[in-house]
């Protein structure tokens, strides 16, 4: 189970964050997660939103440049060692991770990671067949 | 169709001989006419009667830019004020602007050229032409807007600038024949593909392209948006405007109305005549015009000329295209660098728009480039590695190309400013001007 994330191009400038996001907030969006990936030039810019195919197109009307990631969504205990566990599994079993980002569930002690591995297949069979919970789309957007 | 094939098709030796009957006219009548001819023949003890061959022509001394500066406004003239009926300046980025005067003849003489130019882009008497270059000083509005009447095509005098007003235009008249610089083509093409308008909804046969350098990388991505050929018009200001050379439908290099219009090539460096088909700088002689003779004046581009029996059916001497002017020439950590070689490289990449600029700046001892790319969706990548390794591989070729390490600098889209007017600044050069030997 996969779910979209945006992936939008910037340039490091003042501004460009402010920028995009202020396009969000005209929308109405509410961003559920974000990450940067910066370099001394440029970085990407990566959220989960719901109805990433509007926002693709809203943002695109504006010149930025925006594709459509696969990310997988995982859930999991928000204690010390929860996400090693997760980690060493993939470690285990050879899976390179690309990035991920996390982010804290309020209410329910839970912990939302989410992970760009490099084989993404074998990734959620491996997280799957280890009971691991992964999040769909719904239960994504709806934390 | 050939607009004068007596002219256009003549055997090489009646050229020749034409050329030569014209030259010696010429030049006893600028060496009459011209203070500045007088003086300078006289000083130097050439006379008219030298001229005895074609090849006497390398008796007499270059005219450049200075020259023609030192001269402002009208000292070039062959004759009185009153019989100048237009006049047009160059840009003058480089200091005083030169002038160009013109009698009814030359103006004649203009329109009969930029007919036969016209004509090799397959323009005739049914075509509406959107003339997108500025009306002006600039001679490359009215020099393809004289050519087009003289032809009878319907002229659109739009100028550049206002794209959405010249879209609705185009759809509206059924546009058959554009003209611009490459760069407000590009403009146009990004405005069209915006609005979702392909080539199907409009009308266009043909394109004519000039007064900027150019690559064939760029040609094709305009073919490529327009779905139509695309022909290059070659002029200058000082020497006529539009209308000096211009391709035919081969496609291969530009046909020069070398009747009007005496070509050589020279080595910049040691003023020779350099044999056909060796690259320099070309020197032009007006052979016909009225109002202000030029004698072999030097125009800064660099080319080639030959002679050859086109397929098109013309004898008239073909120049390659201009692959830059001396004064483009960027001397970068001592080495010569054409922007041209620069956009080659960066068009021969799959993704890479032709949205760029080169920044040189000196913040030390050397030279540093830096080379701003528009990023493009087949260039951006969800992984910061991938993203790193595009910009080290377009730096890569281009540091193949030139021989020099440059640093790229992907932007976003549309920041790299777009020329509604005129022509695109490419080069940013932040050198102190003493520095950039």
């Amino acid at each position: 189970m996969k779910v979209k994330q945006l992936s939008i191009f910037l340039e490091n400038k003042k501004g460009r964050m402010l920028h995009a996001l202020s396009i969000l907030e005209k929308l109405g969006i509410n961003i559920r997660a974000l990450s940067i990936a910066d370099t001394s030039e440029f970085g990407i810019l990566r959220l989960i939103v719901s109805d990433p195919d509007k926002i693709k197109l809203e943002l695109e009307k504006e010149q930025f440049i925006v594709k459509i990631t696969e990310v997988i969504a995982v859930s999991i205990d928000d204690t010390p060692g929860g996400l090693n566990k997760v980690l060493r599994l993939l470690d285990e079993n050879e899976i390179n991770l690309e990035y991920l980002y996390a982010f804290v569930e309020q209410i329910k002690n839970r912990a939302i990671v989410i992970l760009k591995l490099e084989d993404m297949e074998e990734g959620i069979k491996i997280l799957k067949e280890n009971n691991t919970s992964i999040l769909s789309t719904d239960e994504l957007y709806n934390i | 169709m050939i607009w004068d094939k007596e002219k256009e098709c003549m055997a090489i030796d009646d050229m020749k001989e034409l050329q030569l009957d014209r030259l010696q006219y010429i030049v006893k009548y600028a060496y009459e006419k011209v203070p500045y001819y007088h003086e300078k023949y006289t000083e130097m003890e050439i006379y008219p009667e030298d001229i005895e061959t074609l090849e006497d022509i390398n008796k007499l001394p270059f005219t450049t830019k200075t020259e023609m500066r030192a001269a402002y406004p009208f000292g070039l003239f062959a004759v009185p004020q009153k019989e100048i009926i237009e006049l047009h300046t160059s840009s003058g980025t480089t200091g005083k602007p030169t002038v160009s005067g013109y009698t009814k003849e030359d103006l004649d003489l203009w329109s009969e050229v930029m007919a036969r130019g016209l004509t090799m882009a397959n323009v005739d008497e049914n075509d509406i032409i959107q003339n997108t270059h500025g009306y002006g000083l600039f001679t490359g509005g009215f020099g393809v807007h004289y050519g087009g009447q003289k032809i009878g095509a319907s002229v659109i005098p739009i100028s550049t600038g206002q794209t959405l007003r010249q879209i609705e235009i185009m759809k509206d008249f059924k546009t058959s024949v554009l003209i611009f610089t490459p760069s407000y083509g590009l403009h146009i093409a990004e405005e069209l593909e915006r609005l979702g308008i392909t080539s199907e909804d409009l009308n266009l046969k043909s394109i004519g392209f000039g007064s900027e350098a150019w690559t064939d990388e760029m040609r094709n991505e305009l073919e490529k948006s327009f779905k139509v050929p695309a022909y290059n018009i070659y002029g200058l200001t000082e020497v006529m405007g539009p209308g000096i050379a211009m391709e035919c439908g081969v496609q291969n290099g530009l046909h020069i109305f070398e009747d009007h219009f005496y070509p050589e090539i020279i080595n910049p460096k040691t003023l020779d005549v350099l044999p056909e088909g060796e690259t320099g700088e070309l020197v032009l002689t007006t052979l016909t015009r009225v109002g202000m003779p030029l004698i072999r004046f030097r125009t800064r581009d660099v080319t080639s000329i030959h002679h050859e029996i086109c397929d098109c059916g013309r004898t008239l001497m073909k120049m390659s295209k201009i692959t830059g002017r001396t004064d483009d020439m960027l001397k970068i950590r001592g080495v010569s660098v054409f922007p041209s070689q620069i956009e080659k490289v960066l068009l021969n990449i799959e993704g890479v728009k032709p949205h760029y600029q080169i920044i040189i700046t000196r913040p030390g001892i050397f030279d540093e480039i830096e080379i701003k790319v528009e990023a493009s969706p087949e260039i951006f990548f969800d992984n910061v590695k991938q993203l790193v390794n595009m910009k080290n591989k377009i730096a890569k070729s281009i540091h193949d190309e030139i021989g020099l390490r440059v640093n790229v600098t992907l932007v976003e889209p549309m920041t790299i400013k777009r020329v509604e007017s005129g022509k695109a600044v490419r080069v940013i050069d932040k050198r102190e001007s003493k520095d950039k030997k």
